[in-house]
């Protein structure tokens, strides 16, 4: 029985689980939904961005998606809240608000 | 035909191990097991086994060696005692949630302190929660014996889990005795290739090992390890059989010694049961209708079937080799008086811890706990249950 971290979940008796937790695929973290331990959010103002991907490898995470050289908005799904983009974008393209505003 | 030779237990275990030519060894050294890698790695030196043999800095470090080459998809094994065994205990449960079927002679040595490097088995017994089949030994033979059974059983796709094959301290691991060895072809073939369905270095077939299991996966994946505890038991009968068919020596659960009308009885683990035979003889020869059931297999403990071996008794003593510091006796004991719960009509038992750190266990000593088993039987009063034998007191 092999089974993809796509089919199991919190209903999947343990008759059904991998053997000690195995997980035979790779880039399972992206099902994951990490973004729920935020605290403060990040706001994108399109208007302000100019494209200069200066945050995207400043994420600690993968939360920045960029799609045909434009920076998309947030990844909320794997955004922690931590920051770093705003103090990393020279346009004020960024700012932090409080989760749930 | 197999070969006669006389070794001690450690080489035993270290033959055994050039006969599997395992892929890895993480190799520590530690009295009384140092010499099971010391003699491995002549054999490495010399070219008759390609194990990488890894020297490591601890046996914290030789268990996670193993544990690394095991979900590697290869073979590992380790040797230890005592306080090497308590520095891996972290990994031992790594090892057997990860169900990685990995190969660790134990050579039982007390556990500190004070300090003694000398026979008991209190490492052992304080890793018995640790989700490892445990398979014990009375003689150099068996010690080997059960080495060569490990891998079949610990590798069946069942069972998947680790598997400690111990025996005592300096008693067989440095005392020589007679052995037959089987020849190397045979016991090649009997060990057989261990081939995992996932391993990490399998290219077309991702796998990450021991992701951090949160609350609603965790206690399925502990019943997990609890049903394939289960399922080594028929494994193990049945990897026994098979070997019995190969040398002709017969190994089960544990062995039943004169018990068939026996009305008193002693259970115990591993080296005393040769002074405990010698004085079932003896009192045998009087008259005396007694027996002995030597436990091979701690883990997974046979409930059902000590119960029925015992079930005839009057009373039957079961002796630690190991104190658990329960207020209530030692973990033999807790396992088998429980299973005898189970019983309609059951033996009275009581409980001594011996042999604690090298203490010696002699004929008198064991026909002495006869005398007391005796006393219960005619009084119908089964007095203190938790006893200790051995020690000196006023």
């Amino acid at each position: 029985m092999i089974r993809t971290a796509a089919e199991i979940n919190e209903q999947t008796p343990w008759q059904e689980l991998t053997p000690g937790g195995e997980i035979y695929e790779g880039g399972t973290a992206r099902l994951t939904n990490t973004g729920d331990w935020r605290t403060q959010t990040p706001v994108f103002h399109a208007d302000a961005c100019k494209h200069c991907m200066l945050c995207v490898p400043f994420c600690p995470d993968s939360a920045i998606p960029v799609k045909d050289g434009e920076r998309l908005d947030f990844d909320f799904m794997h955004c922690k809240g931590c920051g770093i983009c705003v103090n990393a974008c020279p346009f004020g393209a960024i700012t932090m608000g409080k989760e749930g505003e | 035909m197999s070969i006669r030779e006389r070794l001690s237990g450690n080489e035993a275990v270290a033959y055994a191990m050039r006969q599997i030519n395992p892929d890895v060894m993480g190799a520590f050294p530690i009295t009384p097991s140092t010499e099971i890698p010391q003699y491995f790695a002549q054999y490495v030196a010399d070219g008759l086994v390609d194990t990488e043999y890894v020297t490591v800095e601890s046996e914290h470090s030789s268990m996670s060696t193993c544990i690394g080459a095991q979900a590697a998809g290869g073979r590992a094994v380790t040797a230890t005692s005592s306080c090497g065994l308590a520095l891996m205990f972290e990994l031992l449960y790594v090892a057997s949630s990860c169900r990685l079927p990995i190969t660790l002679a134990c050579v039982n040595r007390a556990l500190s302190g004070p300090i003694n490097i000398n026979n008991d088995h209190s490492d052992s017994m304080g890793a018995r929660d640790a989700g490892w089949i445990q398979i014990y030994a009375e003689t150099n033979q068996e010690a080997y014996d059960n080495f060569l059974q490990a891998m079949p059983i610990g590798e069946n796709p069942a069972v998947r889990l680790p598997v400690m094959i111990c025996q005592d301290g300096f008693i067989t691991s440095h005392g020589v005795e007679n052995i037959e060895l089987l020849e190397d072809d045979k016991a090649k073939a009997f060990v057989g290739e261990y081939n995992p369905e996932h391993f990490l270095l399998k290219h077309e077939n991702p796998l990450a090992v021991g992701p951090y299991d949160v609350t609603h996966y965790y206690m399925e994946h502990k019943i997990q390890q609890a049903e394939a505890m289960k399922a080594a038991k028929p494994v193990i009968l049945q990897v026994a059989a098979e070997f019995e068919k190969l040398t002709g020596r017969k190994y089960g659960f544990f062995e039943a010694y004169r018990m068939e009308d026996a009305e008193t009885a002693l259970v115990l683990i591993g080296s005393s049961a040769g002074t405990a035979r010698a004085t079932v003889d003896k009192l045998r020869a009087e008259g005396k209708k007694v027996g002995m059931v030597k436990l091979r297999v701690f883990r997974p403990f046979p409930m059902e079937e000590l119960a029925a071996a015992l079930q005839h008794c009057k009373a039957v003593a079961v002796l630690d080799k190991a104190e658990s510091f329960s207020a209530a006796g030692g973990p033999l004991f807790a396992e088998t008086r429980s299973a005898l719960y189970d019983l309609d009509s059951r033996p009275k038992a009581i409980n001594y811890v011996y042999g604690l750190g090298g203490r010696d266990f002699t004929v008198d000593v064991a026909e002495y706990i006869f005398g007391q088993l005796d006393e219960i039987v005619t009084t119908g009063n089964t007095g203190e249950v938790y006893r200790h034998i051995g020690q000196r007191e006023v």
